[in-house]
């Protein structure tokens, strides 16, 4: 009985970070360099992000890449909050982890404030590679879960 | 000061009794919030300063007589000239006549100063905040406003700071 | 923590004609997270159909507060903040802010650096001008155009890394002149660039110029006329493709552009396929500067020596009283600017940017302000917009080229 849930756990998760799809979520200058990792130099395609969907209701991974002020910080909730189970969330940049440059009213010091945080990136801008190795850390912890704890 | 600069300064001088200031080349006038709207309509029809470039407030506290001054500059296409207007308002919540009957532009720029300063415009269509949220109280460029600064988390602070931050609970 | 006050009819009542008031015209939310919005956006549609009405705009969701920020902060520290603004145009940014201190200060920049200012800022508007193209691209499905634009860009940022370190977020203009040397590869690398980059842009032409869909869906869309251009205060590409030749780069010369020979391109129709000739062919005269530029480049110090504002050699610092002195009072307490207030713009691949600074003899501003050609344009948007398709208001967000980190601030 445990081979069988075990196997069932490799395929599942084998199944769930090759073909994980992130949710369109640029905000500001950490865009850009997501954009970068997107396009021919830095591909993302061959992690099996060949597009960014911009509804919620069809992604699994919110890239959140930028600051978040005030204003924006309910709209970002409710993105979450319509994403389907299972969901991940990279935070990337200095701004969105723990409020960057910016430590005044007006940004949110850490979008962890408001949504569970998986990875952390940090940089301003981190560089292509830095969102990179951010996205095969977040397989390597997705791929150590565990059969009781899918919801 | 150029010979279209010294012209439009004098008669807005003559008419207006403004001040002027010359500082490093770039000519200032001080108006008063009666005479800002006439000398700026001269200013338009007769001497061709058809492009406003910049309308913003500058608050002064702890002075309070005058606590804010209002700065506008004026680009002229035909000749590449600019021209400065500075008003002083009294009171810590000055109002003062809106310039979109002049210059459409100014619409969005008076909204943003109502929303940092405070400083009411009348006649303005669309009074609103521009930047903040919707429902936000004070309007933070002011000096008296606090600037939201967090203390940073290091190790031997760590569990003081923790307490205050919030945290989903999913 | 969702404990906010949601927007209700009775707040736009004023701004929304009475049709859309009892249902019969659609109040659509283009809400702030959409592909097509360049950022975090709102628009409020009024649709009768699927023509517009009306087109609302709604700026602050990335509102930084960087105006109040940089009062608390001294000048060295306050220039970091200013890479974040527009951030597809960095070192435009940091030259507005430096050209404003250097004015108060009246501080002397050695010519070489100069020059070296006017080929990163000439690089940097290359660079923002094919992020433009890449991605207006990408919302009028042509996507190939995303890619190749985005390789080019490979190019550009290397060079930045090679002289600063860093790929975007440089900071490499300093007040009196430059952070420091660029090293002996980078005339290199520059003309390998300009080498290569003419004929890249026949590629992307040639995909574009003459192809139907594209004109189909860029010719005579988003009409503004240039008298409405300067009644809104709009500059940039914008009004120069209304007709009127305006650059700030000849009226009023900065730096050292007057010694620079290159043309103005206009068109004449203010439409979307208008705005793309005429940003192309800027693309080519930027071109043209960075070659001349390269060419004169004379050789000489890159910083002004006056120790006051400028931190002295670290060589020195062993040996020299003074430098000691100097390096320790600007790292603890910054230099003081005298009072005064100064306003100065430049030419942005956006339009008019604009400084005003105002300081009060500390080492703090007492105001910082800028004006920035994101937010003036878009305040054109509702007249563009009149009368047009659903469909079209994706074109013309992308042709005004608006960045909300310059936006909002």
């Amino acid at each position: 009985m445990g081979i069988v849930t075990t196997k069932l756990e490799d395929l599942v998760n084998w199944s769930r970070t090759r073909s994980m799809w992130p949710m369109l979520f640029g905000l500001a200058c950490c865009a850009i360099e997501m954009m970068s990792a997107q396009a021919s130099s830095y591909d993302l395609s061959r992690f099996g992000m060949e597009l960014m969907r911009a509804s919620p209701r069809q992604s699994d991974l919110m890239i959140v890449a930028g600051r978040v002020s005030r204003k924006m910080a309910p709209v970002l909730r409710q993105l979450y909050d319509q994403m389907p189970d299972p969901k991940w969330v990279i935070a990337m940049g200095d701004c969105a982890s723990c409020g960057g440059v910016f430590n005044n009213y007006a940004i949110l010091q850490g979008v962890d404030e408001i949504v569970p945080v998986d990875v952390y990136v940090a940089g301003c801008p981190p560089r292509p590679e830095g969102l990179i190795h951010a996205i095969i850390s977040l397989q390597e912890k997705v791929k150590g879960e565990k059969l009781n704890r899918w919801s | 000061m150029n010979k279209h600069q010294s012209r439009a300064v004098e008669k807005i001088q003559k008419d207006f009794s403004a001040g002027a200031e010359e500082i490093k080349d770039e000519i200032t006038l001080f108006l008063s919030p009666d005479t800002f709207i006439p000398a700026i309509k001269l200013l338009r029809d007769q001497y061709g300063f058809d492009m406003l470039i910049l309308e913003t407030a500058v608050d002064y506290w702890p002075q309070l007589e005058p606590r804010f001054h209002l700065v506008c500059r004026l680009w002229s296409m035909a000749e590449n000239d600019i021209l400065g207007v500075r008003v002083p308002l009294k009171g810590n919540f000055p109002s003062l006549p809106t310039l979109t009957v002049l210059y459409p532009a100014a619409s969005w720029f008076e909204r943003e100063v109502w929303d940092m300063f405070g400083i009411k415009f009348e006649g303005h269509p669309d009074p609103r905040r521009l930047i903040m949220p919707y429902d936000w109280e004070g309007h933070p460029l002011r000096k008296d406003y606090p600037l939201g600064y967090e203390e940073p988390q290091f190790t031997f602070n760590f569990e003081k700071v923790a307490a205050h931050k919030p945290h989903p609970k999913e | 923590m969702a404990d906010y006050r949601e927007v209700t009819l009775d707040d736009i009542r004023n701004l929304v004609s009475d049709r859309a008031l009892s249902g019969e015209n659609i109040l659509l939310n283009m809400g702030p997270q959409h592909p097509s919005t360049h950022g975090v956006l709102r628009l409020l549609l009024e649709l009768d159909g699927e023509i517009v009405i009306n087109c609302i705009p709604d700026i602050g969701f990335l509102h930084t507060g960087v105006e109040k920020n940089m009062e608390s902060k001294i000048y060295q520290k306050a220039e970091v903040m200013t890479d974040r603004l527009d951030y597809t145009n960095t070192i435009g940014n940091n030259l507005a802010f430096v050209l404003a201190v250097e004015k108060l200060l009246d501080l002397d920049v050695p010519p070489r650096a100069e020059y070296i200012r006017v080929i990163l800022t000439e690089l940097s508007r290359i660079n923002s001008h094919l992020i433009w193209l890449g991605t207006s691209c990408l919302d009028l499905a042509a996507m190939s155009v995303f890619l190749y634009t985005f390789r080019e860009r490979e190019i550009i940022l290397d060079i930045f890394e090679l002289v600063s370190g860093q790929r975007m977020m440089t900071t490499y203009i300093r007040p009196g002149g430059l952070w420091r040397d660029v090293p002996s590869e980078f005339v290199q690398a520059v003309q390998h660039f300009i080498d290569i980059f003419p004929k890249r842009i026949e590629e992307y032409d040639g995909i574009l110029r003459k192809n139907k869909l594209f004109l189909e869906r860029t010719r005579g869309i988003g009409v503004i006329t240039a008298e409405e251009c300067v009644q809104y205060s709009v500059s940039g590409p914008i009004l120069r493709a209304c007709g009127k030749p305006f650059d700030l780069r000849r009226a009023r010369p900065y730096s050292v552009y007057d010694k620079f020979d290159f043309d103005i391109p206009t068109e004449q129709n203010g439409d979307i396929y208008d705005r793309y000739l005429v940003r192309m062919e800027e693309l080519r005269q930027s071109t043209r500067i960075i070659e001349q530029a390269l060419k004169d480049m004379p050789s000489g110090p890159t910083r002004s020596s006056d120790h006051k504002v400028v931190p002295p050699p670290r060589s020195e610092i062993g040996t020299s009283m003074e430098a000691l002195i100097h390096h320790f009072k600007l790292w603890t307490e910054g230099f003081c600017v005298p009072k005064g207030s100064t306003y100065q713009t430049i030419e942005t691949p956006r339009g008019l940017l604009g400084v005003y600074m105002e300081s009060d003899g500390s080492p703090k501003p007492l105001r910082v302000h800028y004006h920035t050609p994101s937010r003036t344009n878009l305040q054109a948007m509702p007249i563009m917009t009149r009368n047009r398709f659903l469909a079209d208001v994706v074109g013309i967000i992308g042709s005004v080229d608006i960045v909300l980190g310059d936006a909002d601030r």
